[in-house]
């Protein structure tokens, strides 16, 4: 089986803090992690080669430092990677993401892409239905669980639904978002690593790819951003000292009473 | 270069490192330096800049064609023929935009067997009501529902579309936004019209670290979706009278490339969903042991409330995954949260932060849960919980 994993480099979001001055994160010291959605990603796609064979290729759209994830992966056990990198990219919105990866994707031979159901970062889950449409192929999102068919035509997945999950058939190629419970991603060991550095590693800029520059990044991209600020802080909360519960009950009950909450 | 700035011009104010969230501005000298690498073209260092020394070149589009696109769109969702609660909110907020640009309402239903919910979508707000109603349509697949939004949309050219952000409001409406060409910004919990009547549409980000304010320029339909429980539905009208347009849309079985073969309910018997509840009563690690739910569940039957638990707690097994309410749950927002034993990672905000009111129950006064609540009660949950509800019930009986 040949697959396909978009993967995301990401601020590890639990430690970022917030400047109780400016009200902006601060992002000095805050490490760079693959996106953890995309481990799970990863980790699928070599379980699958490992039982069906084929190979594993890792794909990232990011500054240079996003080397660094698609080491990781590889290291994990992907066979190839693809850093898509180049100023042109950069502001890019979901579409013009999916649409740079496609643009890469389109031209390679591929049975399965699995995507992260979602970055820690940007948040929007939209990544993957995106690419799925570019890519022209039928999308499984929220995928907890995958099997590949005998003949290795099929795919059946369990897909996260609001109220528990629908068992979903599909003939491949086809794109999934993967979500949690789906696997425990292995943790790249010494040899994986020392393998990693031996790998193809390819480097593709806009020019390369011979996309139009206007369908790249920030001018490609339909959405702008046009501010980003910090949420209001809740402030004056009330908290009491549960020591003498009695009283602080009859407080809580009267707050609440007075918002009309209960 | 799109992004312009003159070291000349700039007075070394150093206003604009303060507003940039992504660490792309630093002190160099008396002036700054800005890394590229990290920089996402937000625009608040432009924004706030007094000299302007800071300039972002955006594309300009051709904008006539965007006066073809009117009214505004909501895409109720159905779920075994219910219409999810959350297509109520669309239409209520739908139908203030709606009024601010002056245009009409449109409620759209996909299902089967689903004509009857008309009135209740004209009664909230909407002028027209369009049902697609097919067998096909029975249950949600990514390719039957994007044939039928992006043909419905096509020729009608709406304005806006708005799509509720739950898991299917989630998987399809990129993939229409994809096949259209256009923009989608992903689970808002803000809309406005602005003075140059496009959308402006806001939403967390950074699990919910910060705020970004999202238009779409150029391209029509602006296409978002809206985290569910954000907006209050407003009293129905049943005065109200509308329009009701069928539309037979046929697909082939070979249009649709998934089959769903089973669904499996995870829903238990009597437990109600944490999305669709207006009060939520939210255990964490501190409720020690699966015998101890009883208590949270007692005060949530008591409100009508639901039951949710912390990552930890369902990864337990202690409750079902639908009730797991963060950043790799559900992200709620009830008109009143209770935080119980919870110590308030930011994954576990990024899941519940926009509620209205929350109260929090923690042993440990440090508990960063406590800056993100409204009441906060520093004590031991077993003692606390069993007077809440005896006073809770008191008031009840009272009224
Ligand atoms: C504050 C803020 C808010 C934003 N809101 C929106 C919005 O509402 N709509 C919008 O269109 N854009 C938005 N953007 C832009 C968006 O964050 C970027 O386009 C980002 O590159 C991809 O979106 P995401 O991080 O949400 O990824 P998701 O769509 O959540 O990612 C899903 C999966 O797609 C794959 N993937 C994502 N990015 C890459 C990549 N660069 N390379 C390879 N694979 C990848 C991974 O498998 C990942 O797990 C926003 C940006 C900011 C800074
Ligand atoms: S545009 Fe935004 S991310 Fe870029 S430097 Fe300015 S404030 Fe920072
Ligand atoms: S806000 Fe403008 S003037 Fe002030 S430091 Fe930044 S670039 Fe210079």
């Amino acid at each position: 089986m040949k697959i396909v994993v978009p993967i995301k480099q990401v601020p590890e979001v639990s430690e970022v803090r917030m400047n109780e001055e400016t009200g902006t994160l601060i992002r000095d010291g805050v490490p760079s992690i693959m996106n953890p959605f995309d481990e799970l990603a990863v980790e699928a796609a070599i379980q699958l080669k490992e039982a069906h064979g084929g190979e594993v290729t890792i794909i990232t759209m990011g500054p240079p430092q996003a080397k660094d994830v698609l080491l990781k992966a590889l290291a994990m056990g992907g066979d190839r990677a693809v850093h898509l990198t180049d100023v042109a990219f950069a502001g890019a919105d979901t579409w013009a993401t999916a649409f740079t990866l496609s643009e890469y994707i389109r031209k390679m031979d591929f049975d399965l892409v699995i995507c992260g159901k979602q970055a820690i970062d940007g948040d929007t889950a939209q990544v993957g239905p995106e690419l799925a449409e570019l890519l022209g192929v039928p999308q499984i999102c929220y995928v907890r669980k995958i099997e590949i068919s005998e003949d290795e035509k099929h795919i059946t997945a369990h897909r996260e639904t609001d109220e528990g999950y629908e068992v979903v058939k599909a003939k491949l190629p086809a794109l999934l978002t993967a979500t949690k419970g789906l696997n425990e991603p292995r943790l790249p060991n010494i040899m994986g690593i020392m393998k990693a550095k031996q790998k193809p590693f390819e480097e593709v800029n806009a020019e390369t790819l011979g996309t139009e520059l206007q369908l790249l990044g920030l001018d490609g991209s339909p959405t702008v951003v046009r501010k980003v600020y910090p949420p209001e802080k809740k402030k004056g909360g009330i908290i009491v000292d549960g020591e003498d519960t009695a009283a602080a009950v009859k407080q809580l009950v009267e707050f609440l009473t007075k918002k009309g909450a209960i | 270069m799109k992004f312009q700035y003159d070291r000349d011009t700039c007075n070394g104010c150093m206003l604009c490192p303060s507003v940039c969230n992504f660490g792309a501005i630093e002190k160099d000298g008396d002036k700054v330096k800005f890394d590229m690498n990290k920089c996402v073209y937000c625009g608040s260092c432009e924004e706030i800049c007094p000299v302007d020394a800071i300039h972002i070149e955006r594309r300009t589009f051709d904008k006539s064609k965007l006066l073809e696109y009117h009214n505004v769109w909501v895409f109720c969702e159905t779920n075994q023929g219910r219409l999810r609660s959350v297509a109520l909110e669309l239409a209520t907020e739908g139908r203030a935009l709606a009024d601010a640009l002056g245009e009409k309402l449109v409620a759209v239903i996909i299902g089967h067997e689903i004509e009857h919910h008309a009135d209740t979508l004209i009664h909230q707000g909407a002028d027209k009501v369009i049902i697609v109603d097919d067998k096909m349509f029975a249950d949600y697949t990514t390719d039957a529902y994007t044939i039928a939004m992006t043909s419905l949309i096509a020729p009608r050219k709406p304005s806006i579309v708005l799509f509720g952000a739950t898991g299917n409001g989630r998987d399809l409406a990129p993939r229409v936004a994809a096949r259209m060409g256009v923009g989608c910004t992903a689970d808002c919990t803000g809309l406005e019209i602005d003075d140059e009547r496009q959308l402006v549409q806001t939403r967390p980000a950074f699990g919910g670290n910060v705020i970004a304010e999202i238009i779409t320029p150029a391209r029509r339909p602006q296409i978002s979706t809206v985290r569910p429980n954000v907006f209050k539905p407003s009293e129905p009208d049943t005065s109200r009278t509308g329009e009701v347009e069928k539309v037979d849309i046929k697909i082939s079985p070979v249009q649709v490339r998934t089959r769903v073969l089973e669904k499996v309910s995870e829903v238990v018997e009597g437990m109600k969903s944490v999305e669709e509840a207006d009060i939520i009563v939210c255990s964490g690690r501190g409720i020690k042991d699966p015998a101890n739910l009883a208590l949270p569940k007692q005060l949530a039957d008591l409100l009508d409330a639901a039951v949710g638990g912390s990552r930890p707690i369902v990864d337990l097994g202690w409750l079902p995954p639908t009730q797991q309410v963060g950043q790799s749950g559900r992200t709620v927002c009830p008109k009143l949260y209770f935080a119980l034993g919870i110590s308030g990672q930011i994954q576990h905000l990024a899941g519940m932060s926009s509620s209205d009111l929350i109260v929090a129950i923690n042993k440990d006064p440090e508990a960063p849960i406590f800056s993100s609540s409204d009441f906060g009660i520093v004590g031991d949950i077993f003692t606390i919980l069993p007077e809440l509800i005896s006073e809770i019930k008191k008031v009840l009986d009272a009224r």
